[in-house]
């Protein structure tokens, strides 16, 4: 040991000094902010302070460098998976709907599934029970709604007045004269304090258990709602559901606040339900403390008068009422058998760091490090374990562990990480299901359960095969559920499926099989669903706005289904109270479900009732709401809203004149919408609106005009020529005026506009000439515009509109010179512009001198290009060159220097696109009779043929084929017979660009040029093009496939056939396939007689692998043949009839395949006799089970169908239908069927004659009828 | 039965077969089988002109009236069902 410590004691003395090298007076940083030198107590010690190889960067260390080098590319690297920022999911990315939701699609977890409703309809005339829940009942409760929310807001504004009033110094008396105003003022503030969460939750007023108001009562406990304004999803949440005193003292105030104004919740429905709910649970103040728990109940419905909030509050299925909040110990939290699934993720997430990072133990330590070499020090007398606060917050409050470190005391009451045996069956229950399916594993006798109770038990086992079930579970389950729906009632199935849809954890998969569940039971259900319906909408229209496309339709889907089966009365009455709810993103989602619930029951349907919402005097929102309907029905049905144009936009015009802004916006929306809906039709239905429209931009500024320019902008394409001329004189003095705007949105708007009124058929190019070109170049041509993506886009569309009006030389002469601008996106914007102009439009108008500077601008921006996925310069250039034609020849010359230059460049990407280059204007420079110059190419591409990256070997060759393609064979250098050798082994290369390139050239050379090489290279090139027929590619499989047929042709058949038959005895399955495929292609291109000789006589090889290719030919053979197979069928008929005697199943499969495609290429050609001989040997095989076969055969004698006719094929069958052998009658039935489904009227005349039984007459006497 | 068998084209093929009105099953009797050939039988008949035409003049009938005669016929084109042996 002696060694080790004097190593030790020698490193400790080097550091020592070091230490003394890096004192602190040789740093310098701002001790005011860096206090001092005790900043260093807490760093890591142990680290050599001086050692050579501490060199982090690896570019500064040889061997670092040379290493880097052998390391995977860092594309590999970037797309490996590695654990972000949640690695409790593993290298899975999270599922689950709510991760990749922004804050406002959150707010659907803020809605509140609400009890069913008075169903009038089933009710009859009879007054509904005081209980039940009536429109009436709803519609008051909106309105409280709203009057809280006003007075809320009054008192807020009040309490601003107040303090500005007090900072005023105008006397403090005045509030602390109202204690009990004071104190909920300050409860306000509070709110308004947490600026952050006030920001995110703006409808913080809109929560209906921010206040405890009505709202409160009326609410189903459902399990996903989150309770309070928090919404309890960030990770800082935690510390809120943990129960600090300070909380508590904040959740006691609140309802304090609510006990003392009781009188302030007076409505009628709350007075009813109050005393039941609190009646049966516990007393009222305990359970307004328990919401602060957060535990949703597993119930769903708190329907008042119901059974059912007795189960919800039963601690036996939710313990919450066991944890007492005067307890704020976090190991409290243990004893609650059920917990959130957030809260869960979160246990589990700490969970799992606290175990990684938990401090290693001595043993461990053990196991870690050898024996030998390794010294235990004692630890120096200065060092004092971390004390500091920061890293004790971290350790302190998470419920699994005790503060610092101890092992947890093992509790068995947990129910995570190992999930509980399922009983019956059932399949694997998630942590977060357990509050929603825990009463299953209570294995209660269901024997003592009330009928009620064993239903619910029935749809919670149902609900969960279906959400968490194997496929074949699911689907039965889904089966009983649809079956059962009626049985199972309205009520119990939404009770249990809707609480599931609101669960925050929900994924995808989850939420599709869910919402399926609904749609089969909504069909068996039909207008049961009618008290439900508003239930459903809240869970269902979140799915409208979901930013996946196939959720939103399956919404509509929902919605659609749902509205047929309540009627529209019903969906009228759940959905208007929401109408003008407080909450925008509840308004915003019920207009989308009202325009679903009018393309469903058609439009006219819904009119009187938009109308009258539209025209509502109450509110704005009702009309925000309404108009927005109309909007979100013409973006949905599109041009199907033309019969009823003239209706929608009377009822909304006159919200052009609404005093409420937001109101004027939608309103120019939503024409905007119709008419582009209309378009190119129904400009009559706007005459009404033309005038606002054209008032409101001369009277409008910001975002009002915008909607108003967008609007005008949908319309003017609709108009007349002449009154389109005008009206976009008229709107374009304000366009002009808003070129200079910095509003984003109101620059994308005014593109738009000034696109839609360009195109249009009034507008003279002079007008567009003299008054908008000017400012438009000014205020949009400017750098900053390509910068973003969408500016971009939209400035190319129009100024190519602008182009396709004026002619070309008005645009491209303007921006040409900025193709030397210096900023690159900007180069990139204005040469997308000039190839989409100058392909639309030619260049015979651009004179010589914008010629020159055309090229010399596109020539510098090519070579200047530092980055170009898109490739935007080559194709602009690519065009620019094939519309000026013959007129580039000047320029060939300096083009060609740049390519070859390029060519030799070291960054691989500028090589790929000088090729690439060379393959666009290959035509041009044929048309310039630049040949000479072309075979320079072709040599200085030929020499580069050793090029290692694929990409660019890849463009290489395409470059090549374009100009062989071009020069044709005799004129071309290098040679044919040059360059084919060094094309051959080229062909070996595996990367697809290369390989689809490689053979189009190698394929066109033997089309055209095959007699410049000799037999032998062709033989060689065969061999390797049979690898090639396993390419993934279609168009690679293809070519190679038409390569052959003309190599064949070339050389002749036999050779190439001899390699190919040799191929068949290849081991490897995929090659023999592929060198069937082959043989079959030349016998197509040499006709069949060259080749079937050597190809029967192949068959006598007593291998199986050969004879199976044989057949595996001629199947394909006969398949691309077709009709040519007449003059063949008799001569391979014996050999078929060997095959299908065969013992071998592959052989009687492989001939049963040929004999199909036999018999449909030859159907109606004369060769029944040949056929039905066939027919007698496949139908022995009927009886095989192997899956292959039996597919085969009944192919086979789906073709003898077609080639014999059906009657044949059923006297075949008659002896079978009725036989005493259940399994030979099945497989009867069966082809007795297919032949039925292929030729049912054929069959008619061939049907056996069967005689009269009794009462029933079968004879068909019309059949014997004669005149 | 594999497990990949049991999705393939093959065991679905009697269920796509099910589908369609006319197709059989093994056990199928005699009575639905010639019922179901009447009926082909009939809208052969009325589906082809020429055939209808045919029976027109040989029964000296309209040929609206032999259509109608026989799309009654196909509601019960061999009577009622004879009782089952088994129930």
């Amino acid at each position: 040991m002696d060694p080790v410590d004097a190593e030790i004691a020698k490193t400790q003395e080097e550091r020592k000094i070091m230490e003394a090298a890096l004192a602190p007076n040789s740093i310098t940083f701002d001790t005011e902010l860096y206090d001092g030198n005790n900043r260093f107590q807490d760093y890591n010690r142990e680290i050599p302070a001086n050692d050579e190889e501490e060199n982090v960067d690896a570019m500064d260390n040889e061997v670092a460098r040379k290493l880097a080098s052998y390391t995977a590319p860092r594309s590999l690297l970037n797309d490996m998976p590695r654990g972000g920022d949640d690695e409790s999911l593993g290298f899975k990315k999270s599922q689950r709907i709510i991760d990749r939701e922004d804050d406002y699609r959150r707010r659907r977890l803020n809605q509140v599934i609400s009890p069913e409703r008075h169903d009038a309809f089933a009710n009859g005339d009879k007054t509904p029970k005081p209980e039940t829940r009536t429109y009436a009942d709803v519609m008051r409760e909106a309105a409280l709604k709203r009057e809280k929310e006003e007075t809320l807001k009054a008192i807020a504004r009040k309490k601003k007045e107040e303090e500005e009033n007090k900072a005023a110094g105008k006397g403090r008396e005045t509030v602390a004269a109202q204690p009990a105003q004071k104190r909920r003022n300050r409860w306000d503030q509070s709110q308004d304090d947490s600026g952050a969460k006030k920001a995110k939750t703006g409808s913080d007023w809109d929560m209906p258990d921010s206040t405890p108001g009505i709202g409160r009562w009326d609410a189903t406990p459902t399990p996903g709602r989150v309770g309070d304004a928090t919404p309890s999803l960030s990770r800082k949440n935690r510390w809120d559901e943990t129960p600090t005193p300070g909380r508590l003292a904040d959740s006691d105030a609140t309802p304090a606040g609510g006990g003392v104004t009781p009188g302030a919740t007076p409505a009628g429905m709350t007075w009813d339900a109050t005393p039941k709910l609190s009646g049966m649970a516990t007393p009222t103040p305990k359970r307004q403390r328990s919401r602060w728990d957060e535990t949703p109940a597993t119930m769903g419905s708190a329907t008042p008068g119901g059974a059912t909030p007795a189960v919800a509050y039963t601690p036996g299925v939710t313990p919450v009422g066991g944890v007492e909040l005067a307890t704020p110990t976090p190991g409290a939290i243990n004893l609650r058998g059920a917990i959130t699934p957030e809260q869960y993720n979160l246990l589990r997430w700490e969970k799992d760091i606290e175990d990684r990072n938990r401090p290693l133990t001595d043993e461990e330590l053990d196991t870690m490090f050898p024996q030998e070499g390794y010294k235990i020090l004692e630890p120096p007398p200065s060092y004092v374990p971390i004390r500091t606060p920061a890293r004790k917050l971290l350790a302190t409050p998470t419920p699994l562990g005790t503060p610092l470190y101890s092992i947890p005391e093992e509790n068995r009451g947990q129910q995570f990480d190992v999930p509980k045996e399922m009983p019956g069956g059932l399949p694997f229950m998630k942590p977060e299901d357990y509050q929603y399916f825990g009463a299953l594993l209570n294995e209660e006798d269901e024997e003592e359960l009330s009928p009620d109770e064993q239903k619910e038990r029935k749809i919670m086992k149902l609900l969960l095969k279906v959400k968490n079930g194997t496929p074949p579970q699911r689907k039965t389950a889904l089966r009983q559920l649809t079956d059962k729906a009626r049985e199972f009632g309205a009520g119990p199935l939404f009770n249990r499926i809707l609480p599931l849809l609101m669960q925050p954890t929900l994924e995808d998969q989850e939420r599709h099989l869910l919402v399926k569940v609904i749609d089969r039971v909504l069909y068996k259900l039909d207008e049961l669903v009618r008290p439900y319906v508003h239930k459903i909408l809240v869970v269902i229209e979140p799915l409208l706005i979901d930013e996946d496309y196939y959720a939103r339709v399956e919404g509509r889907e929902i919605i659609s289904n749902l509205s047929k089966a309540a009627g529209l009365a019903t969906m009228i009455a759940a959905m208007r109270p929401d109408i003008d709810n407080i909450d925008e993103y509840v308004r915003n989602t019920t207009a989308r479900a009202f325009s679903v619930v009018a393309s469903a029951l058609g439009i006219p349907a819904l009119l009187p009732f938009l109308k009258a919402v539209c025209q509502s005097k109450k509110s704005w929102q009702a009309r925000h709401t309404g108009i927005k309907i109309v909007q979100q029905i013409a973006i949905l049905i599109g041009c199907a809203v033309l019969p009823h144009l003239r209706s929608l936009v009377e009822i909304i015009e006159h919200g052009l004149n609404d005093e409420n802004q937001k109101v004027r916006t939608i309103t120019a929306l939503s024409l905007a919408a119709l008419a582009e809906a209309a378009a190119p039709y129904g400009i009559e239905s706007f005459d009404s609106v033309l005038k606002p429209l054209w008032k409101g931009i001369r009277s409008h500024r910001g975002k009002v005009l915008a909607a108003f320019l967008k609007a005008i902008g949908f319309i003017i394409p609709l108009m007349d020529a002449i009154y389109a001329s005008y009206y976009t004189k008229e709107v374009m003095v304000i366009l002009i005026r808003e070129f200079q705007s910095p509003d984003e949105e109101m620059k994308k708007i005014v593109l738009k506009v000034v696109k839609q009124c360009v195109s249009t058929e009034g507008v003279e190019a002079d007008y567009i000439r003299s008054d908008i070109l000017p400012e438009f170049f000014r205020n949009f041509w400017v750098r900053r515009m390509a910068l973003d993506r969408r500016n971009y886009r939209q400035l190319v569309d129009t100024t190519v509109e602008i182009a396709n009006k004026v002619g070309v030389p008005d645009i491209v002469g303007r921006i040409v010179e900025d193709l030397k601008d210096e900023s690159e996106p900007y180069r990139r914007m204005v040469m997308e512009t000039i190839e989409k102009v100058v392909a639309n439009l030619g260049a015979s108008d651009i004179d010589a001198r914008l010629e020159e500077l055309l090229i010399d601008g596109i020539l510098y921006a090519f070579q200047e290009q530092t980055s170009d996925d898109a490739n935007v310069m080559l194709n602009g250039f690519g065009a620019v060159v094939n519309a000026l034609g013959q007129r580039v020849k000047p320029y060939l010359p300096q083009i060609c220097g740049t390519i070859k230059w390029r060519l030799n460049n070291k960054s691989a990407k500028v090589r790929q696109q000088a090729a690439d280059l060379i393959s666009r204007i290959a035509v041009v420079m044929k048309q310039c009779q630049e040949e000479q110059l072309m075979g320079h190419l072709g040599v200085v591409l030929y020499e580069y043929l050793g090029e290692e990256y694929p990409e660019v070997l890849g463009s290489i060759l395409g470059a090549l084929k374009a100009i062989v393609n071009v020069i044709g064979m005799t004129k071309m250098t290098p040679p044919i017979k040059d360059l084919l050798p060094r094309l051959t082994p080229i062909l070996k290369n595996r990367h697809e660009k290369v390989q689809e390139n490689c053979i189009d050239l190698v394929g066109r050379i033997a089309d055209r040029g095959a007699e410049f090489v000799p037999a032998r290279e062709w033989m060689r090139i065969c061999f390797e093009l049979l690898e090639m027929l396993k390419a993934h590619k279609k168009g690679i499989r293809r070519a190679t496939v038409n390569t052959f047929g003309y190599i064949a042709k070339a050389i002749g058949p036999q050779d190439v056939l001899a390699t190919l038959l040799n191929n068949l005895k290849v081991q490897e399955r995929q090659n023999r396939v592929c060198t069937t495929v082959a043989i079959a292609i030349v016998a197509e291109t040499c006709s069949p007689f060259t080749v079937l000789p050597a190809l029967m006589n192949e068959y006598r090889v007593p291998e199986l692998n050969v004879q199976n290719g044989v057949l595996k030919s001629l199947s394909f053979l006969f398949e691309y043949i077709g009709e040519m197979g007449k003059d063949y069928i008799y001569a391979v008929t014996p050999l078929l009839e060997d095959a299908l005697m065969d013992r071998d199943l592959v052989h009687r499969q492989t001939a049963a395949s040929a004999v199909k495609h036999m018999a449909l290429g030859v159907a109606g050609l004369g060769c029944e006799d040949a056929l039905v001989h066939l027919l007698n040997y496949v139908w022995p095989n009927i009886f095989e089970t192997s899956p292959h076969v039996i597919n085969a055969v009944m192919e086979a004698i789906e073709g003898m169908r077609v080639a014999l006719g059906a009657a044949v094929v059923l006297n075949y069958c008659l002896q079978g239908l009725f036989h005493p052998a259940r399994k030979v009658r099945e497989v009867y039935w069966k082809i007795y069927n297919s032949l039925y489904i292929g030729a049912q009227d054929a069959l008619v005349a061939a049907y056996p004659v069967l005689e009269d039984e009794g009462e029933n007459v079968y004879s068909r006497p019309e059949l014997t009828m004669f005149v | 039965m594999q497990a990949s068998d049991r999705f393939n084209i093959n065991s679905q093929l009697e269920h796509l077969q099910a589908k369609y009105v006319g197709t059989g099953h093994a056990d199928m009797n005699r009575f639905e089988w010639a019922v179901n050939i009447q009926r082909d039988s009939y809208a052969s008949y009325v589906g082809h002109y020429p055939m209808l035409a045919y029976f027109a003049i040989a029964e000296n009938e309209s040929i609206g009236r032999e259509r109608y005669n026989f799309m009654q016929k196909m509601l019960l084109p061999c009577g009622l069902p004879p009782e089952r042996e088994d129930e």
